[in-house]
């Protein structure tokens, strides 16, 4: 693999094609295409499981305890008689908020795009090292067989909520999931941020090491910058979960007493003594929230890419793009302490992180502006790509204005953990970054499966999607400001809430519309692999490298030498152009004088 | 009336199903060459079908604020600070209101307005410095006002007067229920921990018998508190993480096992008061009449079928199996009420067994 690493030199890269084995090929792949598509495969696998979990707990939450012939085929002896049982739906919840978060959302959009889009983009033969690619992905691999083995252990899964603060989390006999179920989420996690580091290190240094001859960093597209700064995101706050995670084990296991103290639980006092479950919080949030831009970042950049494309106009205001990347990275590593404005720390932490939380609006608005901008007088090509972009932004303009109230501690006093939160991450980060994600396999798919998806069924999986998203997530913000609180298995215990009941119907409705919507887009993603249109080599026009290379997948991407790069990627209706699109590899014309950017 | 709403959406949204497949049938007509790329046609309908999604967006903004915005829980706090926070509240809801309205427009209208077409060519504009720093100034000067209320409201409500000399009470949190301690005549609790729980003599706060403060204090599971004096809550947990969220006061605290937190505020109407007003009149008329219709049910669950507004503590921070059903009811009194309440409760020593 070495070899076909130095890259530059123009020598022959037939030389490298080794014979391959089904295995080699397949299974323990070196290739950075064919491993984008592990991970796209399995992140695809995980979503069915986090959302048909969502689906389930939405019935529960619309007719309460009523028995369901789902939850009988599903949950099996955990649903006596079709009727889910409170302990199941913290499960549930739980597991859901696991797993579409990390393994969907992180190691599926991240893994999948990052790997694809990093060689390709900048001109690379491979990533820096193949085999801790490779590495990275099996450890996610196991990390997600561990999370799926957790649900069928006897006391049942995990179900101390996504975020597990101790001591729910580390006492056994204050919640069946925090037994052999909690042991498994821990060390699933513990593997699954071993395989985000080793990715996001090889994500690093290829980008920085191996651009292409003339691809600056001005030159690179947004979503290499995208994924270059998450990677280093994911570098710097992964470990902190890591660390907490092994003091919780520590905790549960070897009796230290890091986050517990003081505990009277089940007729009995624990001996643990002088810990802080708010050190936990910490400690977690100060990954949990960098995580969501760790979630958000690559999507942003996928939908700038595929906006610039299907509008056949420059992204506009590139540089002020980069630097609302870069913002938003920097302030991501200072604000986690908003999620805690009630967790008992000091006030005064409250009011600093209010403060720079709200700045995160500004490069937020910046960046929904030049979005806007970029559409403005383009010549809008609607692929399905293309409206999952439009609704990314919509979708993250409506969950993120609410940020507004809840980084403000004052206002965050009466909505926090309630239906109000669940609304403003769902649209601005959940919806968004799957709408990124599907953006990114509409658009790409050409390039990973070499044929085109059917774009009348990605229309129907838009709409259907775009409309059950906001029928579910925005009624939540009103029944969240009426106070109703997060996690409840149901609110019949609470007359107050009665009048709230028929909106949680219409709720669960659109969910379980919008999530038999996507069965649309499994047939019509794994359908085309095999009986899809042809791909053409550069089938959108676009100007990135990666569409320089043939359809079919070859290793080392380029047949000859590499491209060498004269331009920036959005020269889309240039004038003095005849096309409206100039790729990166074309040399300037006489006189062309490149955009400053 | 769940029932016929659940299959009217239904309805509504096979026929919308079927419509679009429709559409997408035609489209297809007259295609030679299916590229599967986007040709002027689908520009043109999904152009349309962005104009009809701004509508619903905007449909669905105002049927919430009509069906589930009347928010009594916005309007009428019952703490002295709620108020605050409710106009903070209200003018962040105006500014999202109109950002949310404009962008949603904008984004939406130039997806229909420039849809593409053959031959067409983009406008190339790649950048502008004034526009950039427009739109980063509009959110500074916005969000600075909205920083600075905040930060003041915040400090208000954080800082516990003293020189108020507020009714100290402890809310005691375990699994899954409340209990709140008074702290008597002399505004002092004793001493307690977790270390001194003794079930057998029904000490199930682990207060320090000993200890001379401790002997006025008073244990109940419904928490008084007289209307206009101020009060500030310490909040202890015994065993994992609770929440004591009270929403119609605008409060809400964590309860963390090994450590002592706080909350205060002063409630300002007491709960006859409240049941008085025309936003809890109406909400509870509406509550009985929807408990009327499934009246079977919810007598079966033991439940009282006629529903009376009062105030609640709730837990609202994951706790276990019962979370979605740790509360404890707050009944906000005049000062001779609350007198008269309190004298009937027997004090801590006497409560032992």
């Amino acid at each position: 693999m070495s070899a076909t690493i130095d890259t530059h030199d123009h020598e022959d890269h037939e030389v490298h094609h080794h014979k391959e084995t089904f295995v080699t090929k397949y299974i323990f792949s070196l290739d950075h295409k064919m491993i984008a598509k592990q991970y796209l495969v399995t992140g695809t696998l995980m979503g069915i499981i986090g959302i048909l979990m969502s689906i389930m707990f939405r019935m529960q939450i619309a007719w309460p305890s009523e028995p369901n012939v789902l939850f009988e085929a599903l949950l099996g002896k955990w649903a006596p008689d079709g009727v889910m049982s409170a302990d199941v739906y913290l499960a549930l919840v739980t597991i859901h908020g696991t797993i579409m978060v990390f393994f969907v959302l992180t190691a599926g959009l991240s893994g999948t795009f990052s790997n694809l889009l990093i060689p390709l983009q900048i001109g690379a033969r491979d990533m820096a090292s193949g085999f801790l690619n490779m590495v990275s992905y099996w450890l996610f691999f196991i990390s997600c067989i561990i999370m799926v083995s957790s649900l069928f252990v006897e006391a049942g899964p995990a179900a101390a909520g996504w975020t597990i603060y101790p001591p729910l989390s580390a006492l056994p006999m204050a919640s069946g999931g925090s037994g052999m179920g909690m042991t498994l989420w821990l060390i699933s996690m513990a593997i699954f941020i071993a395989s985000s580091l080793i990715g996001s290190l090889n994500y690093i240094v290829t980008v920085i090491n191996l651009r292409t001859k003339g691809m600056s960093m001005t030159r690179l597209p947004l979503t290499i910058w995208a994924f270059f700064v998450t990677a280093i995101i994911g570098v710097v706050s992964f470990p902190v979960l890591l660390s907490a995670a092994l003091l919780l084990i520590m905790d549960r296991s070897f009796g230290t007493s890091f986050f517990l103290s003081d505990i009277f639980i089940q007729g009995e006092v624990l001996h643990y003594q002088g810990g802080s479950p708010v050190l936990f919080e910490h400690l977690f949030w100060f990954l949990g929230h960098p995580e969501v831009y760790i979630v958000i970042l690559p999507a942003m950049g996928l939908v700038s890419e595929i906006m610039a494309s299907n509008s056949r106009k420059p992204i506009f205001g590139y540089r002020a793009m980069i630097a609302s990347i870069l913002a938003i990275a920097f302030l991501s590593t200072i604000v986690w302490g908003h999620h805690m404005f009630v967790s008992g720390m000091n006030p005064f932490l409250g009011s600093v992180f209010t403060f720079t939380t709200l700045l995160i609006a500004i490069p937020s608005a910046v960046k929904a502006f030049n979005w806007i901008t970029t559409i403005w007088k383009g010549n809008l090509q609607m692929n399905p790509a293309m409206l999952f972009s439009i609704g990314f932004v919509s979708t993250f303009i409506t969950g993120g204005l609410t940020g507004i109230i809840l980084g403000d501690s004052a206002l965050d006093i009466n909505v926090h953990d309630t239906y109000f939160v669940i609304a403003h991450f769902h649209l601005v980060m959940g919806i968004s970054a799957l709408y990124g994600m599907f953006a990114g396999i509409y658009h790409w798919y050409p390039k990973m499966f070499g044929r085109m998806m059917n774009k009348n069924l990605g229309y129907l999986h838009f709409w259907i999607t775009a409309i059950c998203a906001y029928g579910v997530f925005f009624p939540m913000h009103f029944i969240g400001m009426a106070g109703l609180p997060r996690r409840y298995y149901t609110n019949s215990s609470f007359p107050l809430f009665d009048d709230l009941a028929n909106t949680n119907v219409i709720i669960t409705v659109f969910a379980i519309i919008g999530g038999i919507a996507q069965i649309i887009y499994l047939y019509n993603f794994f359908v085309s692999i095999y009986y899809g249109k042809k791909a053409e080599q550069n089938p959108w026009k676009s100007t990135t490298l990666e569409w320089t290379t043939p359809v079919e997948h070859i290793h080392g991407n380029w047949p000859g030498a590499l491209p060498q790069v004269y331009r920036w990627s959005y020269d889309y209706s240039k004038p003095g152009h005849d096309v409206d699109f100039v790729p990166q590899n074309v040399p300037l014309k006489e006189g062309e004088e490149e955009l400053q950017h | 009336m769940t029932a016929l709403l659940t299959i009217i959406i239904v309805l509504f949204v096979a026929v919308a199903l079927w419509q679009m497949v429709k559409i997408f049938d035609l489209a297809q007509v007259g295609t030679a060459t299916n590229t599967q790329v986007a040709d002027d046609q689908d520009n043109k309908i999904n152009g349309y079908l962005m104009m009809g999604f701004l509508a619903f967006i905007y449909i669905m903004t105002i049927l919430c604020f009509w069906y589930i915005g009347d928010l009594p829980l916005l309007s009428n706090a019952a703490s002295e600070h709620g108020s605050e926070v409710d106009n903070l509240m209200i003018i962040s809801l105006v500014v999202i209101f109109i950002v949310q309205t404009i962008t949603q427009f904008l984004l939406h209208y130039f997806a229909f307005k420039y849809k593409g077409e053959k031959g067409k060519k983009a406008f190339f504009y790649a950048d502008n410095n004034t526009l950039e720093f427009i739109w980063t100034i509009i959110p500074v000067i916005v969000l600075a006002g909205l920083i600075i209320y905040g930060l003041f409201t915040w400090n208000d409500i954080m800082n516990i007067d003293e020189d108020e000399d507020p009714m100290v009470i402890e809310l005691y949190a375990q699994q899954f229920n409340w209990k709140a301690r008074y702290s008597g005549q002399d505004n002092v609790l004793g001493k307690a921990n977790v270390r001194l729980i003794d079930i057998d003599r029904a000490n199930i706060l682990g207060v320090d018998e000993d200890d001379p403060n401790a002997q006025d204090d008073i244990i109940v599971s419904e928490l008084h508190l007289p209307v206009g004096k101020p009060v500030v809550f310490k909040m202890r947990s015994q065993d994992v993480l609770h929440s004591a969220y009270m929403p119609h006061f605008r409060a809400q605290m964590n309860c963390v096992p090994g450590m002592v937190t706080q909350f205060g505020f002063t409630p300002t109407v007491t709960t006859e008061e409240m049941r008085q007003t025309p936003e809890i009149v109406e909400k509870v008329q509406g509550i009985n009449e929807l408990r009327r219709e499934r009246a079977a049910e919810i007598q079966e669950s033991g439940q009282e079928l006629i529903y009376e507004f009062d105030y609640l503590l709730l837990c609202n921070k994951i706790c276990g199996t019962s979370h979605y059903n740790m509360q404890m009811k707050i009944i906000v009194e005049t000062q001779e009420e609350y007198d008269a309440w309190i004298k009937e409760q027997s004090t801590f020593p006497n409560s032992l067994n």
